[in-house]
């Protein structure tokens, strides 16, 4: 029974391990100019994780197939090494292994979270409800009008509270339920929840972010590949999570522009 | 240590049915009621798991006897979005606390950890018995709120703010529900401190004469360093729920910011703040990981111990391993909240302790593994569960490698990646542990042994079953697979709707297969063959006295220990080993 443990481990491992050297299933081709960064660190956590699976899978088989049921008058042996030798190979090499893990990881985060947006970056502002996202651009003036939660009212669509009698500032945002981004132009995200948490993930363009109600979280990001993608809600809000999504259109400058011209007609 | 022990904890034999059988006032009777309470609740807890997962291949199939269930959460038998997050939040509260904290920590620490330190009971037995019966109570407490007219909460066991804390108009079970589920938490977080103030002091103060600590047996140490865990981890979490309730009830403000709008209304809150409660939960929910393995880890080496014949490579390190993993838990907990809008500068700083925490995991798989070398490794239904559990063990570690790094938490963040993960390591590795004691134990518990033959069965299934279940949703976390949603509607998802038919299918056949346990564990108590003293030539001192164990454990002896806790592979009087209490000298095997 211990040589069929050995055999069940291995086909196990086999057949785990398949799929991920056949890329059988993988997130969509990345769309963003950092996304590659954090595709790079998956790979290499990838081979390194997958090694140290199989390693440890394949020992435990073989030991189990070499030293299980054998009779009580077989010589018991001891690993030669002991364990000081396996302390050390272990902090040797899950100790570098993580150190490298880490200290390169440190980039692909970087380049999302701590490097801040550029100061011509296009500035959205995008605010999570139950159950749907709505989208705010500036308009012409570049600036974005005072939100007045009081006045939000989905019944007449006014989703994000403004107050375009009296800010000069909002009187110009246009407000959309989907999101259109020009290709390859760096956009700032500012996020905020209007009652519960929320999450913004969009899986082409590597980018995942909680909303935070009370608190504004800003993100930024490069779309470089034109097409429609999905922006899905990742955080538990209630009965419709699973159906609250949006999508998002990313379109040449061109397209863009008459896009932002047909809701400016709109609102 | 106290030469004395047996007499610091003294009481008489109960004679009444009520004190023997229920409230009872003995570790044993409590250890089996923790266990009974386990058992019950991992069947509860499996059976939502099957609702669920039919629901996720088939959603709009009729599930039958689920209209009588709830008329309004599944009408024609049909689970609505809301039911299906309601159940789903019970599946993880009650598995994660009443089933994973209890049955490997509470039930079998209970039983046996003063039998192993050679104590007639613990310290504080008042104390004890509340601990369970608190518990028992908050078990009714959180499955009362299924009785509710809008069901239980459906917030996820995280029970993340402000959802948790704005009452009914967020959605169905909201009110009254989320106030049920951490009034329960609340006193099952009371009952496990006062368990846990029982483990340390007994294992601290009441252990025989020779035990020092470097001779408890690796199960002890796992409860003590466990129950360690559980003082701080139990005592952050229960005033947290109480700060819930205390939002939903006196108008306090303690997770809900200014200006949040439900149904074109503002909420009339103020000033709180939603990312404490992450924080609070979080440092309870990482550190409640390890509790829920940690006594698998010292379980499974125990029962390896016994069945390789033979010492590990080293007692110590492993305990050293098993304390390094419960100090750096409490350092590791940011990385469930990398894209929670934490300052993104701390996330770096939680995810280094993370990938550090690979290293003590590491060398604990690799003392198993390499301890096998050379052994002769008994093939039982005992250890096949603890080697299985050691496959589990790594198959759900290395994929911590992937969600400790937070750039790369941005793919997998909230995805079935994460769901696969915490099932491996946390949720079958656990389970394995309890089913790996249950076999071995059970001859001590009971008087009787369990079929191995079935056990084998039971083992075998599980196995396939589990890795079957748990590595496809590897692979759908991978390309994006949302977690806690109903039903996939989008075209994203359609073409992978077969991966999570075949996965139902799965857990099916494996959740089924635990009815073998279930028969298995029942019939044996009954007709069992009877179970001698030491069925499996083991060390320790549970195995010096008879099965079951009298009401005071070891009579009127008071027993001395002469040795470590693993004489295996010498020359001793009964064969190859050397019981802890027995006075002869250790001599090395022939041929060693």
């Amino acid at each position: 029974m211990g040589k069929f443990f050995a055999i069940t481990i291995l086909v196990i491992a086999i057949l785990s391990a398949i799929p991920i050297v056949m890329h059988t299933w993988e997130a969509p081709a990345d769309i963003s100019t950092h996304g590659h960064l954090i595709d790079e660190q998956m790979s290499e956590t990838m081979a390194e994780a997958g090694i140290s699976f199989l390693a440890a899978q394949l020992l435990l088989a073989f030991f189990v197939w070499q030293f299980s049921n054998r009779g009580t008058e077989t010589k018991l042996k001891s690993f030669p090494g002991g364990a000081k030798a396996l302390v050390i190979a272990a902090l040797l090499v899950v100790g570098v292994e993580v150190l490298a893990l880490g200290v390169f990881g440190v980039k692909a985060w970087a380049d999302v979270y701590l490097i801040p947006p550029s100061a011509n970056a296009m500035p959205i502002q995008v605010q999570a409800g139950q159950f749907a996202f709505y989208f705010r651009y500036p308009g012409p003036d570049g600036k974005f009008g005072p939100l007045h939660p009081e006045r939000i009212n989905e019944g007449s669509q006014e989703f994000f509270g403004l107050d375009k009698e009296h800010d000069v500032d909002s009187r110009d945002d246009i407000v959309t339920a989907e999101m259109a981004v020009p290709v390859n132009k760096e956009v700032h995200l500012l996020m905020h929840a209007k009652d519960v948490g929320h999450s913004f993930f969009v899986r082409e363009l590597r980018v995942q972010q909680d909303f935070v109600p009370g608190l504004d979280v800003s993100l930024h990001f490069t779309a470089t590949k034109i097409g429609r993608y999905e922006i899905v809600c990742t955080q538990l809000c209630g009965l419709g999570h699973y159906n609250m999504k949006a999508y998002l259109d990313v379109l040449s400058q061109d397209d863009f522009n008459e896009w932002m011209k047909k809701e400016t007609a709109m609102q | 240590m106290h030469d004395t022990s047996a007499q610091a904890v003294q009481h008489h034999a109960p004679t009444s049915f009520i004190r023997k059988h229920v409230f009872s006032l003995d570790h044993k009777v409590i250890g089996k009621q923790y266990y009974a309470l386990a058992l019950a609740a991992a069947l509860i807890g499996m059976v939502l798991s099957w609702i669920m997962r039919i629901h996720l291949g088939w959603t709009n199939a009729a599930i039958p006897g689920l209209h009588a269930l709830s008329p309004n959460g599944a009408p024609g038998g049909v689970l609505t979005p809301e039911y299906y997050l309601q159940l789903m939040t019970m599946h993880g509260t009650i598995m994660v606390f009443f089933v994973l904290t209890t049955a490997p920590f509470a039930a079998f620490g209970n039983y046996f950890l003063p039998i192993q330190v050679g104590a007639e009971d613990m310290p504080f037995p008042r104390f004890n018995m509340m601990s369970f019966w608190v518990t028992f109570i908050a078990f009714l407490v959180l499955v009362a709120s299924f009785f509710l007219g809008d069901g239980p909460t459906l917030g996820g066991w995280t029970q993340y703010a402000p959802l948790n804390a704005i009452g009914s108009s967020s959605g169905p079970g909201q009110g009254l529900g989320v106030v049920l589920w951490m009034t329960s938490i609340a006193l099952f977080c009371i009952g496990q401190l006062l368990g846990s103030l029982n483990f340390i002091s007994t294992t601290l103060d009441l252990r025989v004469k020779g035990m020092s600590l470097m001779r408890l047996p690796l199960s002890a140490w796992a409860w003590f360093i466990t129950s360690c865990m559980g003082l701080t981890a139990f005592s952050v979490l229960m005033p947290a729920c109480i700060l819930v309730i205390l939002d939903h009830l006196a108008g306090t403000s303690f997770f809900v910011a200014s200006g949040l709008v439900l149904n074109d209304q503002v909420i009339p809150h103020s000033g709180g703040s939603t990312l404490l409660w992450q924080h609070l939960f979080w440092f309870f929910g990482h550190p409640e990981v390890y509790i829920a393995i940690v006594p698998g880890i010292g379980i499974v080496s125990h029962i390896l111990l016994a069945n390789m014949r033979k010492p590990m490579l080293s007692q110590r390190v492993l305990i050293y391993c098993m304390g390094a993993l419960a100090v750096l838990s409490y350092m590791v907990y940011g990385h469930h909240m990398f894209v929670s809008g934490m300052n993104p500068v701390s996330a770096l700083a939680f995810s280094f302790p993370t990938l550090v925490i690979t290293i003590p995991a590491t060398i604990t798989v690799l003392i198993w593994v390499f301890s096998l070398y050379g052994s002769r490794l008994r093939i039982n239904s005992a250890s096949l569960f603890a080697l299985g559990f050691i496959s589990m063990f790594v198959s759900g570690g290395v994929s911590g490698f992937f969600l400790a790094q937070p750039s790369i938490d941005i793919m997998l963040h909230a995805t079935y990646f994460v769901v696969g993960h915490f099932h491996m390591v946390m949720g079958v590795a656990a389970m394995f542990g309890i089913f790996a004691g249950t076999y071995f134990w059970f001859p001590k518990m009971s008087g009787r042994m369990m079929n191995e033959t079935l056990g084998k069965v039971h083992f075998w299934l599980s196995f396939v079953g589990t890795y079957c279940i748990f590595m496809p949703f590897h692979y759908l976390g991978l390309i994006g697979n949302v977690r806690r949603y109903q039903s996939f509607v989008d075209d994203f998802m359609a073409p992978y709707l077969g991966v999570h038919k075949f996965v139902t299918v799965c857990a099916l056949i494996t959740g089924a297969a635990q009815f073998i346990f279930l028969y298995n564990l029942i019939h044996s108590r009954f007709k069992g063959k009877p179970a001698p003293e030491n069925p499996w030539n083991a060390t320790s001192l549970e195995w010096s006295i008879p099965s079951p164990p009298p009401w005071n454990n070891f009579g009127d002896k008071h027993p001395v220990v002469y040795h470590d806790p693993y004489q295996y592979g010498v020359k001793g009087s009964k064969g190859d080993f050397v019981m802890q209490d027995s006075p002869e000298q250790v001599v090395p095997a022939s041929g060693d």
